[in-house]
Parts: structure tokens; C-alpha cells; sequence
């Protein structure tokens, strides 16, 4: 009796431990990112750090608003390109396959998550790149947003299908039936009743999948050019900004890290510092959606 | 089935239903009399709500149903006609209030709108005649722009009626509307049927038979065998079933020798 009540506690102390674990290694990695960041903050500025308009660290300008534009314009591409794909096949997972099929298709989806970044790169340098270089216009080198972002769609699709399967799995039975025996089509029922029903795991899920592709690093250095420029359209026609070159946040980090030294590599830091608060402020909004929702 | 007076509206022949290998329903045969209310009683479990899903279809979104036998809707067979035009016909109030989580005016309104009506003017006269045929819109006339979900039970459940009612059916079916209702809520429920019999066809289950007796015009009985499957066992005017039934079954069930 007595050994077991020993053993129970120790085990309850060990996984607290190892929970606890987890929390240090998040605060960890905040703290010291912040303390390597920190000079660059009160030397440049937070403000001068996220309005200016020119990085160029030999000359000790730090503006990180080139990159600031560019993970911005490549998660909306990717969000564009991904999200009717991705809740298109929840729809399809939850609504429409039959079993058996939904068994098929939702491991492939999956397994999308699994692929590592850097053969998603590959892959968007030997099939995207080119067929993004066929766009005829001047100056399109097909490195650049486009590609950039239909490989981050691709990237982004398993996190906001299985979320969006899901919440269109908890609408209840009875609003469906209700919906159909009114005299309404099965595509009605989705559109009119099913889908504003999980409106809001549907809005958590495509949250997360902007936190995931702001996050993205190796797959976007490989084809998004990296060109220090705020992306600007190549001719007349504004949707040829997608085929400017860009670079990341993200992508900055991890090209100029290994030869960044002072302020330079401190304000790498910064940059750093900014996307994990960006990114904690993103999951944890999903979080609160989501939490609403199942209250 | 010599009883049934009036024109016919629904007509199930020799008709049979399987959940995958499971028969739950014997070949049942039966007139469901027009601008009568028909109440289908028996225990839990012997077919009641397979059999009141057969008129609207409901059953075919269940995987692994099979069914036999013929069933007619005004002479036609229901199977061949096309399962959204059916369903419009044939209305169905649930046992468990199910309104939208929209506003009770886009609840009501959800039906003719998925039809195609567009008119605001005509929206607002369907929503308003459907709520006072149902009995709700003296309770609700003022917030209309209200969610559906932020009614009493009761309410939820004229609600679902007035939504039904605004597609204009010509048969309502009622899976036990009352049963997640108090005792107030359920008398409203039945007066209302009394106005709407004159204008539609309503088949209820009930678990309560005093409901049935108290409603309905004509009864059908059904009972499970040893292998769980439901029979029809009786089926005729409510006033004769109760006084004066024909089967010991019947008899033994009604007054409530097991349940
Ligand atoms: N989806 C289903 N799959 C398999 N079997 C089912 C299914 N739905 C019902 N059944 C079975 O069919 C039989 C009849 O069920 P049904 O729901 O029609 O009974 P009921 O008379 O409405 O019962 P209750 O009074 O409890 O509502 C039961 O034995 C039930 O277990
Ligand atoms: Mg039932």
C-alpha cells in the first residue's frame, strides 16, 4: 500500500517535472534571443528596427521592412493558394467521402506534414521555379512569390485541413438533417448551415496555418530569391508583384547568421525576438477562437 | 386497411427496411389518411422513427440501408422522385429542437431562400405567417434579428415547425416533437397540431400514449419480435385501437402490461 502511494507520487512529480521542462525550454530560448537582441533594440530602436526601409549592415542600416513585406506578401499568396484548397478538402474529408476513401486521403494529407522542408525546397527549385519562369513577363527570374508561395500552401495545407476536418466534424448531425429535410442540396447544407456552423475553427485553422508559414525558413531561402528589395509589381499590372524576388524574416536570419558579427548579428537577434512574439501572438489567438467555439 | 377514410396520402406496400444485415422493419402496409394525424406508438427500439424516416428519405444517409417494398407519396413512387422536390413535400419536425444557430427571422426564411426566393417583402410575409401558424410569432415578433438557439425548448421547437411550415409542405412527419418539452410546452405543441391538420397530413411518433390518443386520429402499433425486428401490429382510428383492440399485443401495450 504503502510503496504504491510512494510510487504514484514520484511518477505525478516526474511528468510535472517534465512538464515543467518544456515551459523552461520556451522561456529559455525567449530569454537569451531577447538578451542577444537586446542591444540592437537600444542602439537602433524597435521603431527604426520595424519601419525602416533599407537593410544593409555594412553601412549600419538595419530596416527590416523589405523582409517584413516580404513574409508578408508570400503568406497571403500562400494563403490565397492554400486555404479554399485546404478547407475544400475538409469538405471533402468530412462531408463528402465515403469511409473508406476519407481513410485513404487523410493520411496522404498528412503525410505532407511529415516531408521535410528541405525537400519541399528541392522541389519548388526543379518544378515551380520553372514553371513560374514561363510567365512571360521582364524581369521574372521564377525565383520569387509566386513559387514561394505555392510551395508554402502545400506546406500549410495539412495543418488547416485536419483542423478544419475537424471542426466541421463537431457541427452536429441534427443541423445537417435539419438542413436536408427542408428540401435543401447537400452542397446548400455545406455552404448555407455546415460551414458558418464551424466558421470559427475554420478561422483557428487557417491562424495556425499563417503562424506555420511565417515560421517557414529553408524551403522559402530556396526559392524566394532572397533579393534584399521590397517587392514592387515588374510592369503595370499590380499582380506581378507575385513574381518579384523577396526575402523572408525568417530566410534573413538564417543567410546572414553565420558571418553577422556586433550589431549586425545583434540585430539579427531582434529579428528573431519579433517573429517569436508575432507567432506566440498568432497561436494564441487561434488558441482563444477555438476555445470560444467549444465553450 | 378498411378504416382509413378520406383520400390517401402516403401508402406503404410490402415495405421493408435492413440496417446492413439487421432487419429492423417487417413488410409493413399501410394508408396514412390525408389532413388526418397518424400516430405511430411502441416500444423503444421497435422501428418507430426508421419507419417515419422512410416518407422523407432520411434513411438513405445512413450507410449500409436497404429497403424493400413499395412506398407511394399521392400514388407516386417515392423513389423515383428526385429526393430534394420530395423532401420539400414532406417535412420533418425532430425530437430534438434543432434550429439553426442563426437568427430566428433566417431560420424561418432558410428554406424558401435555399428555394431560390430572393423578394424581402415575400421573405418577411413567409416568415411572419409561418410563426403564427406555428404558434410562435406573438412570442417573438419583436426580435426577430434574435438567435434561434436563445429560445426556451418549447420555442426552439415552434420554431422548427414554423421553419418547416415556411417551405410549404404538404405532409409534416414528428419524431417525438414534444418529448424534450415540459408539460405546458407539450399541450401549445398540441393544439397546434389540431390547426394545422386542416391545412396538412402529420404523422407524430410518441412515446406517450395518452398523446395519442389525445391527438391523433388514426394509431398504428408496432412491436419488436424475439429477433428485435419491428412488426406492424395494428393499425386503425385511435378511438377504436385504444378501446377496442383487435390484437392481445396491442391490448397488453396500451395498458401498459410492459413497455
Ligand atoms: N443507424 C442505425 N444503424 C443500425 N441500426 C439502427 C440504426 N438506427 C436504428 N437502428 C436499429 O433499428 C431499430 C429501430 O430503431 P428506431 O430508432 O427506428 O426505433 P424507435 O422505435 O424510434 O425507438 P425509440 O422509441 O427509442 O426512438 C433498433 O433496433 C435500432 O437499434
Ligand atoms: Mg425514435
Amino acid at each position: 500500500m504503502r510503496t504504491r502511494f510512494i510510487v504514484d507520487k514520484s511518477v505525478g512529480y516526474f511528468l510535472m517535472l517534465m512538464a515543467l521542462t518544456s515551459i523552461l525550454a520556451v522561456f529559455l530560448i525567449g530569454f537569451f534571443t531577447l538578451r542577444e537582441g537586446l542591444p540592437a533594440i537600444s542602439e537602433i530602436g524597435l521603431g527604426r528596427l520595424l519601419t525602416g526601409s533599407v537593410w544593409r549592415p555594412g553601412l549600419e542600416e538595419f530596416g527590416l521592412v523589405p523582409m517584413i513585406a516580404g513574409s508578408v506578401l508570400v503568406t497571403i499568396g500562400a494563403a490565397i493558394l492554400g486555404v479554399p484548397l485546404a478547407i475544400g478538402c475538409a469538405v471533402f474529408l468530412a462531408e463528402i467521402a465515403p469511409r473508406w476513401m476519407s481513410n485513404i486521403v487523410r493520411p496522404a494529407v498528412e503525410l505532407l506534414a511529415g516531408i521535410p522542408s528541405v525537400v519541399y525546397g528541392l522541389f519548388g527549385m526543379v518544378v515551380l521555379v520553372p514553371l513560374a519562369r514561363k510567365v512571360p513577363v521582364a524581369g521574372n527570374s521564377g525565383f520569387g512569390l509566386l513559387a514561394a508561395s505555392a510551395v508554402l500552401a502545400v506546406m500549410i495545407l495539412p495543418t488547416i485541413t485536419n483542423i478544419s476536418e475537424y471542426a466541421i466534424r463537431l457541427v452536429p448531425r441534427e443541423y445537417r438533417e435539419g438542413s436536408l429535410a427542408l428540401g435543401t442540396t447537400r452542397w446548400q447544407t455545406i455552404t448555407r448551415v455546415i460551414l458558418p456552423s464551424a466558421r470559427s475553427g475554420i478561422v483557428a485553422a487557417i491562424i495556425l496555418g499563417i503562424g506555420r508559414a511565417l515560421g517557414e525558413t529553408i524551403a522559402m531561402i530556396m526559392v524566394i530569391g532572397n533579393s534584399v528589395i521590397i517587392p514592387r509589381p515588374l510592369n503595370a499590372n499590380p499582380l506581378t508583384i507575385f513574381l518579384s524576388q523577396a526575402r523572408t524574416l525568417t530566410g534573413n536570419i538564417a543567410v546572414e547568421i553565420n558571418y553577422a558579427t556586433g550589431i549586425h548579428e545583434s540585430a539579427l537577434f531582434a529579428t528573431g525576438v519579433i517573429l517569436f512574439v508575432l507567432i506566440m501572438l498568432i497561436n494564441s489567438s487561434a488558441r482563444a477562437i477555438m476555445r470560444e467555439r467549444t465553450r | 386497411m378498411e378504416e382509413t377514410t378520406g383520400a390517401c396520402r402516403l401508402r406503404t406496400i410490402g415495405y421493408k427496411l435492413w440496417y446492413g444485415d439487421f432487419c429492423a422493419l417487417h413488410e409493413t402496409t399501410l394508408d396514412i389518411p390525408s389532413n388526418r394525424i397518424t400516430a405511430i406508438i411502441g416500444p423503444s427500439g421497435c422501428g418507430k422513427s426508421t419507419f417515419i424516416r422512410t416518407f422523407n428519405r432520411m434513411n438513405e444517409l445512413i450507410p449500409g440501408v436497404r429497403v424493400a417494398g413499395e412506398v407511394l407519396l399521392d400514388g407516386q413512387d417515392i423513389f423515383r422522385l428526385d429526393v430534394v422536390e420530395l423532401r420539400r413535400l414532406v417535412g420533418m419536425v425532430f425530437q430534438k429542437p434543432n434550429p439553426f444557430p442563426k437568427t430566428i427571422f433566417d431560420n424561418v426564411a432558410y428554406g424558401p431562400r435555399a428555394h431560390g426566393l430572393r423578394d424581402r417583402n415575400r421573405l418577411a410575409e413567409i416568415v411572419e405567417k409561418s410563426l403564427r401558424s406555428a404558434a410562435l410569432w406573438d412570442e417573438v415578433k419583436d426580435d426577430l434579428s434574435k438567435s434561434g438557439l436563445a429560445l426556451s425548448g418549447g420555442q426552439q421547437q415552434r420554431l422548427c415547425i414554423a421553419r418547416t411550415l415556411a417551405v410549404e409542405p404538404e405532409v409534416i412527419l414528428m419524431d417525438e416533437p414534444a418529448s424534450a418539452l415540459d408539460p405546458i410546452a407539450t399541450l401549445k405543441i398540441e393544439e397546434l397540431l389540431q390547426t394545422l391538420k386542416k391545412d396538412y397530413t402529420i404523422v407524430i411518433v410518441t412515446h406517450n400514449m395518452q398523446q395519442a390518443a389525445r391527438v391523433s386520429d388514426f394509431t398504428a402499433f408496432f412491436m419488436t419480435d424475439e429477433n428485435r425486428s419491428g412488426h406492424l401490429i395494428e393499425y386503425g382510428p385511435t378511438s377504436r385501437v385504444f378501446t377496442n383492440p383487435r390484437e392481445k399485443t396491442t391490448e397488453d401495450y396500451i395498458s401498459g402490461r410492459f413497455s
